[in-house]
């Protein structure tokens, strides 16, 4: 039987097994929406913004191990989701976009609604296709999902015109995909692998340094494996949060611009570093010449060769999807002769639980004021640190990250690489509905939870009880913190004025609002909240508006010339 | 350093953009970029003159592999390669000028492929070093225009970019 192209895609995402499609409706993708109609295993969630359909498919797939589905329509669907799609191409988020075009006839006449939309995504997507004929649909989705959730993941986009999406042609789903100019490194050399067993061994001053990458591979029981093995210390990046539990004795804390004390100097001053699925990126490593001022061997472990000596030069390379090599490296250390050496290593941990002894997360506590670190700490100990946190982007979510102790990978979700404002509460609806039994909290502030705002009519469309922390500053507060530390304190256009009634706005939404103004409130308002587990609560935290993240290594500098609370 | 950058990618709309669009996004350098399609008509076969530090233009190599439509990737300049560009030069050519620049086409092995009675179009093939040679050879002033192919590379004896 034949079907229409509009049929074949939605077939096709059902091959998939795609159970959510997150989307918005126009003119270039009615077909499809028709198709999706006459269906009802791929369930669509209609948000009220474009952008917002990105980042829930984004924390929809950042939550499980799935590719996330987005559908957008043509022109301003598209440039809509462009913030979206960039975000999940720095994170290395798998998803599919498809995307709506005006008909092949009408490309390039400018035609009502059309945009470039491969030439406009281009440099934010893994790979994206314009569909020409009905025939290569199929084939097309297929590559498209195997490129999104293979090598180092990302967003892949299907661009199909309106006149392509009504034609006629047989369906039948390739069974596989190949592709010749695409070929992922799985495996990695067992040379290589022999040789960073070596390096690890003799290790004085090692280091573990684990990003994002050891989430994307579900790697993190490897990865635990491995740091119980040689016994030592271990550090995450901010998108590796979760990958090595944050409350096992070995981890130093995430690294950083915001980074522990500990971690920071660990960096510096380690002999041998492993990197695994992690960058080296600059809110990481800060100074690069800084930081090769220090010698160390580095071994770095990647599925993308060319993160390997990008900004950072290393030794011994291995590329190669994280979980095999872990595999790999662990394999060998149980068969090796030689045994990690705990004495060797005893001066290293001496000195690092001298680093560790600054405390460097320690905030001035206060009985009047609500301090946001302390909204964090409460949020940890009421859900026992086994909650969904998404965040938006400013000082909360390095205060998320800092205070909530992820013990389990998949539940730190934030916007690494891009730092899209915006983000928190969208991938929050991703992630309830992958999740729906589970605690899901986005922890935002005023400034970024007015960029996505809309979404809390999703939220009522589809019942997602989501917690939503708001730690209300009245600032846009990293901004006003470096305009504090850089600009002489003039707080250029960074104070929030003639904010709306929160309370009042989640209540119009037909949310549950909450205002908390006292430290004393704190614990109990959120027990409150968590304990309405069908309904949406908005908190708006009044919190201290001075308040600055610390430790901080500043734009520029090298990791031990890190900033302390006590410092200023 | 000056580097050739050999590739062979999928002969589709847009992949050339993909490549030029990398060069610009990430503040590579080209020189100059040549592309047709190969004796297999599925395959483009570009090259590319960048320049940059060893570590630049590793990364270059890195990201024009990273492409998903990108087949192979090769740096010439890393062994014996060969250079060749074809310039077309249209020179102001009367009087004693006219006998002038017929001896420096033979010099440099080019050939005059018109002629007007004011005018010659010389055909010039070499590496680029040649044609720049030519270009200060001759009399800048009688030079009305030139158009430049930019250079394309293979590799000496064995060294062969195939699928």
């Amino acid at each position: 039987m034949e079907l229409t192209g509009a049929e074949i895609t939605i077939r096709c995402l059902q091959e998939e097994d795609a159970e959510y499609v997150f989307g918005y409706p126009g003119g270039a993708v009615l077909h499809i929406y028709d198709a999706l109609f006459t269906q009802d295993q791929v369930k669509h969630i209609l948000v009220r913004h474009e952008q917002a359909a990105i980042h829930a498919a984004d924390g929809y797939a950042r939550s499980t191990d799935k590719v996330g589905v987005a559908l957008v329509t043509s022109g301003p669907g598209v440039t809509n989701a462009v913030t979206g799609i960039a975000t999940a191409y720095m994170d290395s988020i798998p998803m599919v976009i498809i995307s709506g075009q005006v008909p092949t006839y009408a490309i390039g006449e400018d035609a009502f609604q059309e945009v470039d939309t491969v030439g406009i995504t281009r440099p934010c997507v893994k790979h994206n296709f314009l569909v020409k004929d009905v025939k290569e649909i199929a084939s097309t989705i297929k590559k498209a999902f195997y490129l999104a959730k293979s090598g180092r993941p990302g967003p892949v986009l299907v661009d199909i015109p309106k006149d392509i999406s009504c034609q006629k042609t047989e369906f039948s789903y390739p069974a596989s995909v190949s592709i010749r100019s695409y070929n992922p490194a799985q495996h990695s050399d067992l040379e290589q692998i022999k040789s960073a067993v070596q390096l690890l061994l003799a290790a004085k001053r090692p280091m573990i340094y684990a990003g994002g990458g050891v989430i994307l591979a579900d790697a993190s029981k490897q990865l635990t494996e491995l740091v119980h093995l040689l016994g030592f210390p271990c550090t995450n990046t901010l998108m590796g949060l979760g990958g090595y539990p944050a409350t096992d004795k070995q981890f130093v804390g995430m690294l950083g611009m915001h980074g522990t004390y500990e971690a920071n100097m660990g960096m510096q001053y380690c002999d041998v570093l492993l990197a695994v699925g992690a960058r080296f990126d600059d809110r990481v490593v800060g100074n690069v010449k800084h930081f090769n001022q220090e010698k160390r061997k580095i071994i770095h472990i990647d599925i993308d060769p060319s993160s390997i000596s990008k900004r950072v030069k290393v030794d011994l390379p291995i590329v190669g999807d994280v979980a095999h090599v872990l595999n790999d490296l662990l394999a060998e250390l149980h068969g090796s002769q030689k045994k990690p050496d705990q004495q060797a290593i005893a001066p290293w941990w001496a000195q690092i639980k001298e680093w560790r002894g600054k405390n460097s997360l320690v905030y001035k506590k206060s009985d009047e004021i609500i301090k946001p670190q302390f909204v964090i700490e409460k949020l940890y100990e009421v859900t026992q640190g086994d909650a969904f946190i998404t965040s938006d982007v400013g000082q909360h979510q390095m205060w998320a990250a800092q205070y909530y102790k992820f013990d389990k990978p998949r539940r730190w979700i934030n916007s690494g690489g891009l730092g899209t404002m915006g983000f928190g509460l969208p991938a929050a609806m991703g992630v309830q509905l992958a999740h729906p039994d589970a605690h899901v909290a986005c922890v935002t502030g005023e400034g970024s939870i007015q960029m996505c705002i809309q979404e809390l009519s999703t939220c009522k469309q589809f019942q997602l009880p989501l917690k939503i922390i708001m730690l209300n500053n009245r600032y846009l507060g990293m901004v006003r913190q470096w305009q504090q530390f850089f600009h002489g304190n003039r707080y250029a256009e960074s104070y929030m004025d003639a904010l709306p009634d929160f309370v009042k706005l989640a209540e119009a939404y037909g949310h549950v609002g909450m205002r908390i103004e006292k430290p004393s409130d704190v614990e109990p308002a959120l027990k409150e909240a968590f304990g309405r587990k069908q309904q949406l609560v908005f908190m708006d935290f009044i919190t201290d508006q001075t308040e600055n993240v610390f430790p901080m290594v500043q734009g520029g500098k090298g990791l031990s010339e890190v900033i302390l609370a006590e410092d200023l | 350093m000056r580097h050739i950058i050999s590739l062979l990618m999928e002969n589709e709309a847009g992949a050339l953009s993909r490549v030029s669009g990398l060069f610009s996004a990430r503040g590579y350098n080209i020189e100059s970029l040549t592309v047709a399609p190969t004796e297999n008509a599925t395959l483009s076969r570009m090259t590319i003159v960048t320049s940059g530090s060893d570590e630049v233009i590793e990364q270059i190599y890195k990201q024009l592999n990273k492409l998903i439509e990108v087949v192979a990737v090769m740096d010439l300049s890393e062994g014996g390669h060969l250079e060749r560009e074809l310039m077309l030069v249209k020179v102001r050519a009367e009087g004693a000028v006219r006998e002038e620049m017929k001896r420096m086409t033979d010099i440099f092995r080019g050939c005059i492929i018109d002629v007007s009675d004011k005018t010659y179009t010389i055909e010039l093939t070499g590496a680029c070093q040649k044609l720049e040679s030519f270009l200060q050879a001759i009399d800048r002033s009688l030079i009305l225009e030139t158009v430049r192919t930019g250079a394309s590379g293979i590799g000496r004896g064995d060294r062969i970019l195939k699928l």
